[in-house]
């Protein structure tokens, strides 16, 4: 096992209570792997089927594979412009 | 010119369109997005707008060369202000500017566009009547789509 650190925003950060959480993860887990984690947390009820994850600054497919080194982010549906 | 930026800031439309513009380009296609006084049929007082500053900046400047490429434009400018805005403040600023104006038009229109779907921004409204919530631009697509 080891760590990530996932980092949230707007109203995922204020439905889990955290601007970032720390996820233990199997080797090789995938973005997949890493959303189940988090579904067992307190505050996840506000996330989507598919909540959108970043990995390492883009929007990663839930196939993708995470490492402990990884800039990880949660992101909630976008509102800009 | 090809340049993007979060910006903490009041945006100088004036500078922006000035950074814009040559004298190559005969068209210049501007897009601004203020801050609007009623969200569905709430009156809004203040928005504050937070960023995943980093991936932002990435994102809009992955946008704007995309589009300088899809749309061979000479020069586009788009800035994203983060922060407390109030109503009417300028949230958003593209200018394009092209030899002509069918590819200006469409590369800004293409911008704000790509804003809207990538760019890791959220919204905070708050309202007159004292309570606030973060706009879900995909809850509006649901509901609207009932």
């Amino acid at each position: 096992m080891s760590a990530v650190t996932v980092y949230l925003f707007a109203s995922y950060a204020e439905s889990f209570g955290a601007n970032n959480l720390k996820i233990e993860l199997a080797p090789e887990s995938t973005v997949a792997d890493l959303v189940a984690e988090l579904r067992a947390h307190p505050g996840s009820h506000v996330l989507p089927s598919s909540p959108r994850v970043a990995v390492n600054r883009k929007f990663a497919a839930p196939d993708q594979l995470v490492r402990p080194t990884d800039e990880i982010a949660l992101i909630p549906p976008v509102a800009g412009g | 010119m090809i340049r993007s930026a979060i910006v903490d800031r009041e945006i100088d439309l004036t500078g922006l369109i000035a950074e814009a513009r040559s004298d190559g380009a005969g068209a210049v296609s501007v897009f601004i997005g203020t801050v609007r006084e009623l969200s569905e049929g709430r009156l809004v007082e203040r928005l504050a707008y937070d960023a995943y500053r980093a991936m932002a900046e990435s994102e809009l400047a992955d946008i704007v060369r995309e589009a300088s490429e899809r749309f061979e434009i000479s020069a586009i400018v788009a800035e994203h202000r983060v922060g407390e805005l109030s109503v009417g403040d300028i949230s958003v600023a593209i200018a394009s500017a092209h030899a002509h104006r069918s590819a200006a038009l469409e590369c800004t229109r293409f911008v704000i566009e790509e804003i809207k779907k990538r760019v890791p921004i959220w919204k905070r409204e708050r309202f007159v009547d004292g309570t606030s919530e973060w706009v879900d631009p995909s809850a509006h697509t649901r509901v609207a789509a009932q």
